[in-house]
């Protein structure tokens, strides 16, 4: 048996070896997703392009202004004279928020009244217009406790008479800058190797059916599963030397931290592998051409990637997908690849998610032998 | 350009669409798939945040702040716990990921010194499920600062000085709910036009070499000129229809507002179209084989139209240089315009920009669609 398996391995090497285009297909891909995640993919906020408007023109509405545009999240594009000049920024798209000052704002902070201060937002792009309001309401309490104390000071009150002041520490655990770089570059690590080795292992197997050979090798002693092992264990290999090198870009190039156990890692990756393997070999057994392999996978990836978590927090789906996400091993992978570089946990913790991928591999691989043998028959 | 011989090839290749079952679906199957598939995956807004609270005082004040976070929608409380380790135990196993700390002096160091403090402490290997829950926090802390001092100063606030927060008065506009669902599916729009459109026309001509019947439309009096405006019209059409599609499903079933006019959109998404077509006739005039031409026309939209188009990532937010490409990505200009279009009502005047930018585009890849084949004709 093992004989077989061998010879089965030397020839899948051989092939890969003479097939140009998969070389080109294994280094390009990665290397543009890793570049384009690493720098393009970001939900910081810095630098909103703002207008304002100051009706005021105090020392108190300078100041807040200077508030803002020294915090970095805020840059003054515009100084607007009137309303209409604000709304013209923001249909335009000059500028995403409008800070406007009313007459009397210092005057009322004077006399310890409450001075509003009104704040318009774009919120075409919801989530920066979130964001942008959270530093807004940040930079203006601590404008007003600031000059309350001082206020209180002046006027001979003890902070204890003054307005009580809760604040709130903020700590952020596993990622303290909020890089959002650490978030998704290890992120890439789990979808590029799945993309990866679905597509080469479900396109492999149907080539040789394409070509024949596939039942020239039906006619040779090999059993299913001793063909299933040949061709899995190349792309097994392919796929670790992928997480390898992913990894190590993200390490060295990228500079995320990876502060779990290497082992952990390792374990995650081949379990998961065995899943994107089944997967692809399983594609393989429905189609009967690469172009319908090609079809297959865009419509199956797809959703694997949309609902596994990658960007976009599998908590704020509706229920019914939230279920749907349980089946995707590539939810699994990035919870376990998340987990070892970002927060340095260990099987103690991720064993849900190792026992899953598991589970779904052996269900693909066994599904797939069967469907193979019913060919073969 | 002979009318007769384009609509003679047009006809021949809507023949070829309808019985190609991969073509039919692209083009029928994937605007459904991914319309609900993204329109319903792909949010960004936080609403019942795990969150774990750690009440070291367990007295009335605490109590009230924390009841605060129990009544908010944006966190669940999942869990209460009475030390760091559990605390942390329940965030490094991703049970929460918001834990609260109440000191165990919060109520004392406030009547004291009217001052105190609370702890949040945040998941952030998701850095923006981390930024907006912190604020999200940071607006339950003030609100209750706000109640604290109105129960202490009761009439007499004004009087002694006790200075009152800044309120800020804000005012969204353009998507009033801040709904990421109305920010994600106008995009959604051209992204799948992208798609569908590339992948459809990629094939048409390394279809035509994969079966050798190229060389019988060659030796036909048809020009590569006519050739490649028959080939092309069936796309236009099915591209179309898609728009509408999308378009009907993203007002009808979603709910996202449309305050524009039909007439920009639909202008904007011919020259939209144009270009997409465009791209994929040449990858296909390039590229002899079905398979290969696929890839290729994948790995130049899907990519590109994703993450540099401006359809979820923020333009601006990029490094510079990062920036400087995205100008080259056509979809950016689309997505601009579709996302305008829907949510701002901006005419054509307001988009002058983006407008330019694709009719730019269409006129040069025209030229190139056209140089493509007639070079391979040869």
């Amino acid at each position: 048996m093992l004989e077989r398996i061998i010879a089965l391995l030397v020839k899948e090497f051989l092939q890969m070896k003479r097939d140009r285009t998969a070389r080109f297909r294994l280094l390009i891909p990665p290397i543009l997703q890793l570049i384009i995640f690493g720098y393009a993919a970001t939900f910081e906020v810095f630098g909103v392009s703002t207008v304002v408007l100051d009706q005021d023109h105090s020392q108190e509405s300078r100041q807040l202004v200077s508030r803002f545009t020294s915090s970095g999240r805020f840059q003054v594009v515009q100084v607007a004279d009137s309303r209409r000049a604000v709304q013209h920024a923001l249909d335009l798209g000059d500028a995403t928020l409008a800070l406007v000052i009313q007459p009397g704002f210092a005057q009322l902070l004077q006399k310890g009244q409450s001075a509003p201060l009104q704040v318009l937002v774009d919120g075409t792009n919801s989530n920066t217009a979130l964001i942008a309001l959270g530093y807004v309401g940040q930079i203006a309490s601590g404008y007003a406790q600031d000059y309350g104390s001082t206020l209180a000071q002046r006027r001979g009150l003890t902070q204890a008479q003054a307005a009580p002041q809760i604040s709130l520490e903020q700590r952020y655990w596993y990622n303290e800058n909020l890089n959002s770089r650490w978030f998704f570059v290890p992120g890439v690590v789990a979808t590029l190797t799945m993309f990866m080795v679905v597509n080469l292992t479900s396109f492999a197997i149907v080539r040789e059916r394409e070509v024949g050979t596939l039942e020239q090798i039906m006619v040779t002693p090999v059993r299913p599963l001793e063909f299933i092992l040949g061709k899995t264990v190349p792309f097994f290999i392919i796929g670790f030397v992928e997480v390898a090198l992913i990894t190590s870009v993200a390490l060295l190039w990228f500079q995320v931290p990876f502060r779990g156990s290497p082992l952990t890692m390792v374990l995650g990756a081949s379990l998961f592998l065995l899943s994107a393997l089944g997967l692809g070999i399983l594609v393989s057994t429905i189609c009967r051409t690469q172009q319908q392999a090609f079809a297959t996978n865009f419509f199956v990836l797809n959703p694997l990637f949309t609902l596994s978590g990658f960007a976009f927090p599998i908590s704020s789906m509706p229920q019914a997908l939230q279920w749907v996400t349980l089946v995707d091993p590539l939810r699994y992978f990035l919870i376990v690849v998340r987990g070892t570089f970002l927060k340095g946990i260990g099987i103690s913790y991720l064993w849900p998610e190792l026992a899953a991928m598991a589970a779904i591999g052996v269900v693909l691989l066994g599904l797939s032998a069967l469907r193979l043998q019913k060919s073969v028959d | 350009m002979n009318a007769r011989r384009i609509l003679a090839i047009a006809r021949k290749e809507l023949i070829q669409v309808r019985r190609d079952p991969r073509s039919l679906a692209i083009a029928l199957l994937l605007p459904v798939m991914q319309m609900f598939l993204l329109g319903y995956g792909i949010s960004l807004d936080i609403t019942n945040l795990p969150t774990c609270v750690y009440d070291q005082e367990a007295s009335q004040h605490s109590q009230a702040l924390l009841a605060r976070f129990k009544a908010s929608r944006y966190f669940r409380v999942v869990k209460s716990v009475r030390d760091y380790g559990s605390l942390r135990r329940a965030i490094d196993g991703g049970d929460c990921q918001l834990g609260i700390v109440v000191p165990w002096n919060f109520s004392q160091q406030l009547s004291a010194l009217g001052k105190s403090s609370v702890q949040a402490i945040v998941d952030a290997t998701n850095d923006n499920t981390a930024t907006l829950a912190a604020g999200y926090a940071q607006s339950v802390v003030n609100a209750y600062a706000g109640d604290a001092l109105e129960m202490r100063f009761t009439g007499t606030a004004r009087q002694l000085g006790a200075p009152q927060p800044i309120a800020v008065d804000s005012r969204v506009w353009f998507n009033e709910d801040l709904a990421s669902r109305d920010f994600i599916i106008p995009g959604l729009v051209a992204m799948i036009m992208a798609l569908v459109g590339a992948l459809l026309t990629s094939l048409t001509l390394s279809r035509e070499w994969e079966r050798g019947t190229m060389e019988l439309l060659i030796s036909t009096p048809v020009t590569s000129l006519e050739l490649m405006a028959g080939k092309l019209l069936p796309y236009f059409a099915i591209g179309l229809a898609d728009a509408a599609f999308c378009v009907a499903l993203a007002v009808g079933w979603f709910g996202v507002p449309f305050r524009g006019q039909l007439a920009t959109l639909f202008l904007t998404t011919l020259l939209f179209l144009a270009v997409v077509l465009g791209i994929g006739y040449a990858i296909s005039a390039a590229i002899r084989s079905q398979i290969g031409a696929s890839q290729v026309a994948l790995l130049f939209t899907m990519l590109p139209t994703a993450m540099l188009s401006g359809f979820s990532f923020p333009i601006d937010q990029m490094p510079a240089v990062i920036r400087a490409i995205t100008y080259v990505v056509y979809a950016r200009y689309y997505v601009t315009i579709v996302k305008a279009v829907f949510l701002k009502g901006s005419g054509l005047a307001q988009l002058a920009f983006p407008i330019l930018g694709l009719l730019i585009y269409a006129v040069v890849i025209t030229f190139i669609a056209a140089r493509a084949f007639r070079k391979s004709l040869g």
